[in-house]
């Protein structure tokens, strides 16, 4: 695995080429992007609309907040993996299978791993995207707790590198498109029990299968800088999520030269 | 010719797993050739344009382009190579113009650059006024165009085209030939597949007939007629199914005979007497054509099959 | 006179959907429990444990308040994807409805085929919900044979008005939209999650005028035995405009489309 991540970065000289081209598709698509706003929106009003009133406070790690406190940095880390997911699954699977848009790139001088990279990275700046304007709405509707919370956008856009790498991975095993129906299978367990709804506590002593998750790093690390705490533990939270982007990318770089140049 | 090949290949084979596509070919393409590949589908042709564009890696022999190795220096080679493939694979989230832009970008050439050399190339191919448009409302022929548009944004000296005209009407196909004979005016080397006969003898200076993975001849279109074939064919049909039986009393007229199930072929300098000795004994067929040798019948003579796919 | 036509184009789908029937299945089941786990059981231990909650909700815990709602919010799920991209499908890229009208289908025997097998899926969906609600107490009710069709009724509300405006599409760039600024606000303010009394008063109006509402109040009010006759007639009245006005325009659309 060493061996070909440095292969691969050898190969690695364009990759914003590809993140070019996103931005010249989407100079028409901006619509898309700007309705993507109101998405956090309609999440945040339904947990303080809804659960303000059915929920009160509650403690975590000896702390008592409030529950739209506690929810939103979740939805926030869940939305940027659910965005990671979408760009790298189903946007991916088109352009490998039915436009050949990578065939056609790679009859140029770049490379797979220009390719992958910049694809991922495309994914990750939307992320980016979504996650200021996720925050501006926790804040503009009183939800963030310090101002340390702007640490939550690199988090945000980490989450999204990582499960961006894994799903491009398994994108590049996925024969037809109902393969597809089982990535849900995976994302919604994801979603309800990362310790995102409810706290860890509650799971009692199941609570290491949660922290399999690795979105489970990710709320833990977007809810500790909207509390703007600190723990020596976010450093494990961090290196999984890196290590998950490293292994994602690098198995990528790998089936994408199987795939493509064979 | 003195000048080094802008192609070399040595004993170069490709294998997918257990099956053999390409089986130890010899070729050399020389600078301001036009060259082609011709043979039925599956040949084998596209196998080695792939090689040759440095997206598919050698199995065995040798390979060199521009002399450089194209497992090594892809990258290098492929920032002087044009590539038509076989399907237009064009970017279906952009424009005309977008399209080639992008694509020069993919060269590290600069985007005003890319700009000019854009327009320039759609008046080339004459589709300045759909520059705007999308990709996908174009016809076919138009489609073809812009990917030949699009492959010249690097200014290749070297263009490979994988089955420039199928799919394409009659319309389109010379619209795209005079394009293409025109960057060969201008010095471009041409390397091309295809299975159109009348394709190869209007474009290429030599080619080779590819067989399941070999080159079975190599030539000018004109001396490979002249060596594998007559100067004129003369088709005869019979009724359905009766081909074999009635070729039997004609066997020697001309020089040589070739019964297809559609059709009876005989190869001879003069069609026309061949026809008046078919009269004389009474082999009269439901219709005949007399007409002149091309290179379907030095591939039927090479393989024994007629091009179909 | 042999099988009707509706039926014939409703097979086709039934052929189709035959390839994909294990992964759909997985959806229909695996999703519906994993939303009761988190939602009800997980969130619900937090709500139930607030003082002035279960008034609220009515004086029921929030998982037997949330569980039954899952039956009408699937069907629309469900119902509202097929009608998108899938139907548009068979209109634009495979072209498969110009292709049946070639033979003596009339385009309103193509829409009858695709609206029944709109049922279909609902009802598959639904009942799917239904066995996952048998599994706890709280909701194992005789009441959920009378949620099933008010689910079906729920599903049908959305996947006909929505297939009747797919066909006359012809890209899918409104399709985003529709999910976005419809589907996913009713999912999260008509009732599923959180009693409608909670919103602003000048949006209760609004959510009491989508689908979803009435479907979610059919529901949770057979499940919990508290259906009174003249509600049901309301909730189902309501369900009926949006089946039966969506059915015409259905007509209306794929004639227009298909009769050319």
């Amino acid at each position: 695995m060493i061996t070909g991540l440095a292969s691969s970065a050898l190969d690695l000289r364009r990759p914003h080429r590809m993140v070019e081209r996103s931005v010249m598709v989407y100079r028409r698509g901006w619509m898309v992007i700007v309705s993507g706003f109101f998405e956090p929106l309609f999440f945040l009003l339904s947990i303080r609309i809804g659960f303000g009133a059915l929920i009160g406070d509650i403690e975590v790690g000896g702390r008592t907040i409030g529950y739209a406190e506690f929810v939103a940095p979740a939805l926030m880390a869940a939305a940027a993996m659910n965005g990671a997911i979408f760009d790298s699954t189903m946007n991916v699977f088109y352009k490998v299978k039915y436009s050949k848009l990578y065939d056609s790139v790679l009859a140029t001088p770049m490379t797979t791993a220009d390719v992958a990279l910049g694809e991922i990275a495309w994914a990750m700046l939307r992320g980016l995207m979504y996650s200021v304007a996720f925050l501006l709405t926790m804040w503009a509707l009183g939800m963030t707790g310090s101002a340390w919370v702007v640490l939550a956008v690199p988090v945000c856009v980490l989450i999204g590198f990582a499960f961006a790498s894994i799903g491009m991975a398994v994108t590049s095993f996925m024969r037809s498109w109902s393969d597809f129906e089982y990535v849900p299978a995976v994302q919604v367990p994801l979603f309800l029990f990362s310790a995102t709804f409810f706290p860890l506590s509650q799971y009692g002593s199941w609570g290491w299968v949660v922290q399999l998750s690795p979105l489970y790093h990710g709320v833990a690390l977007v809810r500790g800088a909207n509390l703007g705490e600190w723990s020596w533990t976010y450093l494990g939270h961090v290196a999984v999520l890196v290590g998950l982007a490293v292994v994602g990318l690098t198995i990528t770089a790998r089936r994408l030269r199987a795939l493509l140049l064979s | 010719m003195a000048s080094a090949p802008l192609i070399s290949a040595r004993g170069l084979v490709k294998r997918f797993g257990g099956f053999t596509a390409v089986d130890g070919i010899d070729v050399e393409v020389h600078p301001g050739e036009s060259f082609g590949f011709l043979g039925p589908n599956g040949a084998g042709k596209s196998s080695t344009m792939r090689m040759i564009g440095c997206v598919s890696p050698p199995t065995e022999g040798e390979l060199s382009i521009f002399g450089l190795d194209p497992v090594r220096d892809g990258r290098e080679i492929r920032s002087r190579l044009g590539v038509v493939p076989q399907q237009d694979q064009l970017d279906v989230e952009l424009t005309v113009e977008e399209n080639l832009v992008i694509y020069g970008r993919y060269f590290d050439i600069p985007r005003a650059e890319c700009r000019r050399r854009a327009a320039e190339l759609l008046d080339f191919v004459q589709l300045t006024e759909r520059a705007r448009s999308k990709v996908d409302p174009l016809s076919g022929g138009m489609k073809r165009r812009v990917t030949i548009a699009r492959s010249l944004i690097n200014e290749p000296s070297l263009l490979l085209l994988d089955e420039p005209t199928t799919g394409l009407d009659p319309q389109a196909r010379h619209v795209l030939w005079d394009r293409l004979y025109r960057l060969k005016q201008r010095g471009v080397t041409l390397v091309l597949t295809t299975h159109y006969m009348d394709e190869a003898e209007q474009l290429c200076d030599r080619l080779v007939v590819m067989d399941q993975g070999r080159i079975v001849a190599e030539g000018s279109p004109r001396s490979l007629i002249a060596e594998y074939s007559t100067r004129e064919v003369l088709e005869l049909r019979y009724s359905p199914g009766t081909n074999e039986a009635r070729a039997v009393p004609i066997a020697d007229v001309g020089e040589r005979q070739e019964v297809l199930p559609d059709r009876v072929l005989i190869y001879a300098h003069d069609g026309e007497a061949a026809l008046h000795e078919v009269h004389e004994r009474d082999a009269m067929p439901e219709s005949s054509l007399v007409r002149r040798s091309s290179l379907e019948d030095v591939f039927l003579r090479l393989t024994g099959r007629t091009l179909v796919d | 006179m042999g099988t009707p036509a509706a039926v014939r184009v409703w097979e086709r789908s039934l052929l189709q959907h035959r390839r994909v029937w294990r992964t759909s299945l997985l959806g229909s089941f695996l999703q519906p429990l994993l939303y009761l786990l988190g939602m009800g059981l997980g969130v619900g231990a937090l709500v139930d444990g607030t003082t002035g909650s279960p008034e609220l909700l009515g004086g029921v815990s929030y998982f037997a308040f949330i569980a039954p709602a899952l039956l009408a919010a699937s069907a629309m799920l469900v119902g509202s994807q097929d009608s998108l991209w899938a139907l548009l499908d068979g209109f634009l890229w495979g072209n498969q409805y110009r292709a049946m009208t070639a033979t003596p289908l009339r385009p309103t025997q193509v829409a009858a085929g695709l609206s029944l097998w709109h049922a279909t899926r609902a009802l598959l969906t639904v009942v799917g919900v239904a066995v996952v609600l048998t599994l706890f107490a709280d909701t194992r009710t005789w009441g959920l044979l009378l949620a099933v069709p008010a689910g079906v009724l729920t599903g049908l509300a959305f996947a006909l008005p929505i297939t009747a405006w797919t066909a006359t599409r012809e890209g899918d760039i409104s399709f985003p939209a529709i999910m976005r600024f419809a589907i996913i606000p009713m999912f999260l303010f008509a009732g599923v999650f959180f009693p409608i009394e909670q919103l602003p008063s000048a949006l209760q109006p609004v959510a009491m005028l989508t689908p979803l509402w009435h479907g979610v109040e059919l529901c949770r009010a057979s499940v919990l035995g508290t259906l009174g006759a003249a509600d049901a007639a309301v909730h189902v009245g309501a369900l009926l405009v949006y089946v039966v006005g969506g059915w015409l325009l259905c007509r209306w659309a794929f004639t227009r489309r298909l009769a050319s």
